[in-house]
């Protein structure tokens, strides 16, 4: 639709001018008739040449061309065109939800009520879901979800929050005044990067992330004009985290930079690792040497599903290490209820945890918050619900609980089910899905093919998931959106569609690579 | 041998507090050439002798102190000129207080009012039952079997669950908006507009209005120096403009509004302000916001056609922040969409300025600001700059669900013959109409106050008195370092309770004071809280005098 949008508005633009008219020429007539209002030949105010610069730059594959392609392609077949295949299947997001995931009862018959309070007297809501909505309710100005809340948030929720994390961390303390309620974890990870960068030149921050990276870090740090810098994790070890290769990172970054912050995706998307404690000891001793603020985006953190894996959060791991780090190393840690068991995106719910944040800075934080108001409340009440779940001695327990695992169990077998079958396709190799909810295979890409998608000046993995798009409507993300070593390609799949149908998109995507390599190597 | 050191360790052992750390990571600069692995953490090795004697006495004054990555000095220097009045030091005394008073602490007062924001439900005024239907069945569809609910609440429901991934509201949307919902904000604009078209491609959904004006101020931003983007702000105006120019550290342009001709809008006096800014800026977009806030008024379609004029003229993007549009109170007052007023003026304007508008589900009869439901609607943009603002706004994926659902009740509202039709046009008036009632109310009796001068409330939520200051505590307070309106409101405060914003925060004309207050409270408060004012403003008179 965006094209198309385009391609119209174009066509008029030039319909107006003649169609001979080139959209550079337009502009430069424009310009010289600027101020003069003769209506005809006024020039727009903003432009792709006076846009933010920096909002140029922003890259979120995520949702990026392919994706767009994608949608075209499911309308053109809602109209009645005809496709090998007869429908989409976007497994390019981890949107639970519409995968066909259902809601968990509990979490949204609090939400319901907290809505709608008249449902406090229909016998059909349970108890324990009834006077928690009225305990977030009365948290709330005039007993109601529809006013603002504090900008940090509800305050019996943020106080919820610590106590989960306290018992999540096994009795290290949470101070319910460190958390702040965001707008999904992305608001908190922009907020936080938003304070830390300042500097010029080579005083600029510096920003560390992982390559391959969830596409958020690098859009941030394109919008916000920071200096990304990437540190490579070891696909030839599961995609671990290597100190020596943090090491690197850093001195060769400080030719130019400052780098400021270390950013930790653990679980890690797209690479579904599960980080061992000793590898975070090592690098909260990096930050702790190198003075890095350290930032962890622990979303996935219910999400892990290798038998011999643990989440184990940084900030337990910091308390562990001992006061001088404790007291010390400056952590922010963020959660959502976009992930785990719940998968609930569309309410934009999520906190952060903010360790030895220096005051007169949490002050601006504040402050900074507060302009946007607050966080959506149903957002909050959900993250509510998270962290303050049915108990064993309540009677919604043991529904709770079933649906609970019952998705955790399919999300482990999926996980399993995926690097399974990609593994037995030559030119595929897939590392174990430790947790989260995503493969990111290697790909095997013909030179042949390599040399095509350059001649099209796209990036080798994107023409390969083009080509999948169209053949199978199977939609996955290109591994470039992500970053990866040279010359090495793969693509970000979710393991969350149904196993039925999850084992067929797997199959097709087999059948799909095995015709790739042969059209590819001349072998048709 | 320092200089080889981490400023870390280097700074850790010129404080001395923890000779046990730094000997366990002897921080010996080889690791970091060759990569030698770090030592074990479960078996700290304390050989000391790693470190020469001369490090550990070291206290040489040129050495970084041992600090924290992130302090005042090193913070983005944008984030500390944002100022935010609306929720700023005023807003935390009253918390605070409260607090105290929960504590049993004796105060001349048993409550805090809080009049300093434009929170309706928070002031008391109940939800419209249509809308908390719809959004509960929306978030727990089982109930659309129940039968207490009407049968256009569930089919609401289920038409916004049906353009819902997986027909769930905990999906995510796409970024741009769930479509149904978009579709249906068109239909309301071009109803409102008397049949001017809208695409539902122009369409955004956002998280507030504040979302959609921070995002295309965004996409404003640029240059250096006197080419840096200027931003045209109503003066007085709503923080949030000031604030987001601080943050992209972009040039506040100022123009004034008349308070003797009731706060309107004076075409000299933007042209006075565009020529003096250019000065020093290029002045590239004008925000107005109507019907006003904290103002309070409700331009005329004249005025409205001359600012456009004045835009097009000198190619300036134009953002109309219309959230208050169906707050319209006085009589002779109308609300008049910039959009509707644009495409009356003819093709020469409707189809060359560019201009974006926005909504809210925070304002108006609603009052759902905990939603954060929103949407803006783009008019004459490059359509390579609109799909810079598509992708802008995926990165953030969507906005809440639940607030574009009750953005979909707002512009699709029960239509007469529709079972819920009569409660809800009740309900809606009602709350109109007591608004309305209020206002006039606010405005009267702030006017029988010696020293007070308030301008009709025309529309919106808020009065913005003007107040006449005694020359002694206006010293008192700038010895104090104080503005004389912040003194003021802060000393209103510790004596009554009540909670206003001084009018420092949205700006005003040097040596004039105001504040705002929000005239939602029930009336039988807010004719409490203007007597209490009242009482005050007489004593703080008599006692600065």
């Amino acid at each position: 639709t965006i094209n198309r949008a385009i391609q119209t508005a174009h066509a008029r633009c030039r319909g107006s001018l003649g169609p001979w008219l080139p959209m550079r020429f337009i502009t430069a007539e424009a310009k010289a008739s600027a101020g003069r209002l003769d209506g005809k030949m006024r020039e727009k105010t903003l432009t792709m040449d006076t846009l933010n610069p920096q909002v140029k730059a922003v890259e979120y594959a995520v949702r990026g061309p392919i994706v767009i392609k994608a949608g075209e392609i499911e309308r053109y077949l809602e109209e009645g065109g005809t496709k090998p295949f007869s429908e989409v299947i976007k497994a390019n997001i981890g949107d639970a939800h519409a995968m066909g995931q259902q809601p968990i009862t509990f979490l949204r018959q609090v939400v319901a009520l907290c809505t709608f309070p008249e449902l406090m007297d229909s016998p059909s809501f349970p108890e324990d879901a009834k006077w928690r909505a009225r305990r977030i309710l009365q948290g709330c100005g005039g007993h109601s979800l529809g006013s603002y809340s504090a900008s940090p948030g509800v305050e019996c929720i943020r106080k919820d929050i610590a106590a989960y994390i306290e018992q999540r961390d096994e009795g290290v303390p949470s101070d319910w005044e460190n958390i702040y309620l965001t707008t999904g974890a992305s608001d908190g990870i922009m907020t936080i990067l938003r304070l830390l960068v300042s500097g010029k030149d080579s005083s600029r921050t510096g920003v560390m992330i992982p390559i391959p990276q969830y596409p958020l870090y690098s859009a941030a740090i394109s919008e916000m004009d920071a200096v990304q810098v990437n540190y490579y994790l070891d696909e030839d070890n599961c995609w671990a985290l290597d100190i020596n290769e943090l090491h690197r990172a850093h001195q060769a970054a400080k030719q130019h930079c400052q780098p400021r912050v270390i950013c930790i995706i653990n679980p890690g998307n797209p690479t579904g690792q599960v980080q061992s404690k000793k590898c975070i000891e090592e690098v909260l001793h990096f930050a702790y040497e190198e003075n890095l603020f350290v930032m962890s985006d622990e979303v996935y953190q219910d999400n892990v599903y290798a038998p011999d894996c643990q989440f184990h959060s940084f900030k337990k791991v910091l308390y562990e290490m001992g006061p001088e780090y404790f007291s010390s190393v400056e952590l922010v840690s963020f959660h959502s209820t976009s992930k785990g068991y719940t998968g609930e995106c569309g309410f934009r719910g999520g906190y952060m945890e903010v360790i030895n944040m220096d005051p007169e800075v949490k002050a601006q934080l504040v402050k900074l918050l507060s302009v946007r108001l607050c966080p959506p409340l149903a957002g909050q009440a959900a993250m509510d619900v998270i962290v303050n779940p049915p108990q064993p001695e309540e009677h919604t327990f043991k529904q709770f609980h079933q649906e609970k695992s019952s998705v955790l169990g399919a999300l482990a077998e999926k996980a399993k089910l995926t690097e399974q079958i990609l593994n037995a396709v030559p030119g595929i190799k897939c590392n174990p899905v430790q947790g989260a909810m995503y493969a990111f295979p290697r790909i095997f890409i013909p030179p042949k093919a390599v040399e095509e998608a350059k001649a099209l000046g796209m990036q080798p993995d994107m023409l390969y998931c083009l080509r999948l798009l169209e053949e199978t409507g199977i939609c996955v993300v290109p591994g470039s959106g992500f970053g990866q070593k040279d010359r090495t390609y793969h693509f970000r799949m979710t393991i969350l569609p149904s196993i039925e149908k999850l084992n067929v998109l797997l199959g097709k995507v087999r059948d799909f690579h095995i015709r790739f390599l042969k059209e590819y190597s001349g072998l048709e | 041998f320092i200089k080889m050191l981490s400023n870390r360790t280097v700074s850790v052992l010129k404080w001395g507090r923890c000779e046990a750390y730094t000997a366990v990571y002897p921080k010996v600069p080889d690791r970091v050439l060759n990569f030698s692995p770090l030592p074990s953490l479960s078996s700290p090795n304390r050989n000391l002798s790693a470190f020469p004697a001369q490090v550990y006495m070291s206290e040489n004054g040129a050495l970084p102190r041992l600090g924290k990555v992130l302090t005042a000095d090193t913070m983005n220097a944008n984030v500390k000129k944002v100022d935010y009045a609306v929720r700023g030091p005023i807003v935390q005394r009253a918390v605070q207080i409260e607090k105290e008073l929960k504590e049993g602490v004796k105060k001349p007062f048993e409550e805090v009012i809080k009049a300093n924001i434009g929170d309706a439900h928070a002031m008391g005024q109940r939800p419209i039952t249509f809308f908390r239907q719809v959004m509960a069945l929306c978030t727990y569809p089982l109930l659309l079997d129940d039968n207490k609910f009407p049968e256009d609440v569930k089919n609401r429901a289920r038409r916004i669950l049906q353009s819902c991934g997986g027909n769930s509201i905990g999906a995510y949307t796409t970024s741009q908006g769930i479509d149904c919902v978009r579709h249906d904000v068109a239909n309301y604009i071009q109803r409102r507009d008397g049949g001017i078209p809208s695409d539902p491609d122009n369409i955004y959904l956002t998280t507030g209005a504040s979302d959609g004006i921070v995002t295309i101020l965004k996409l404003l931003n640029t240059g250096e120096g006197r080419t840096r983007t200027g931003v045209m702000i109503s003066i007085p105006q709503y923080p949030l403009y000031s604030a987001s120019i601080a943050e992209l550290g972009a040039v506040q342009v100022n123009y004034y509004l008349n308070e003797e001709k009731c706060w309107s809008l004076d075409i000299s006096e933007l042209q006075r302000s565009l020529q003096a800014a250019r000065e020093h800026c290029n002045p590239s977009v004008l925000c107005i916001i109507n019907p006003g806030n904290p103002t309070g008024q409700v331009q005329s379609r004249q005025c409205i056609e001359d600012v456009i004029q004045f835009a097009a003229k000198e190619n300036l993007f134009l953002m109309a922040d219309e959230v208050y549009q169906d707050n319209v109170y006085a009589e002779g007052c109308e609300f008049h969409s910039f959009k509707k007023v644009l495409f009356e003026m003819g093709p020469e304007y409707s189809s060359k300025v560019e201009l974006a508008s926005f909504h809210s589900t925070s304002k108006c009869y609603m009052g759902e600001c905990g939603f954060r439901g929103g949407y803006m609607e783009v008019i004459n943009m490059d359509p390579e700059v609109k799909a810079q603002l598509t992708k802008l706004v995926s990165v953030r994926l969507c906005p809440p669900a639940p607030g574009q659902a009750l953005m979909d009740l707002v512009v699709n509202s029960p239509q007469p013959g529709e079972p819920s039709h009569q409660t809800f046009m009740k309900e809606r008036t009602a709350i109109l109409s007591a608004l309305a009632e209020k206002a006039k109310l606010t405005e009267q009796i702030l006017n029988t106050v010696p020293g007070i001068s308030c301008n009709p409330v025309q529309g919106a939520m808020y009065s913005f008195p003007r107040i006449t200051l005694p020359e002694r505590s206006i010293n008192e307070a700038k010895a104090k370092g104080q503005a004389p309106d912040m003194f003021y409101c802060m000393k209103l405060l510790e004596e009554t309770g009540i909670c206003l914003v001084p009018g420092s925060g949205f700006g005003q004309r040097e040596g004039t004071y105001h504040f705002r207050m929000t005239i939602l409270p029930p009336t039988d408060k807010l004719k409490t809280l203007l007597n209490k004012l009242k009482e005050f403003h007489q004593k703080f008179t008599q006692q600065y005098s």
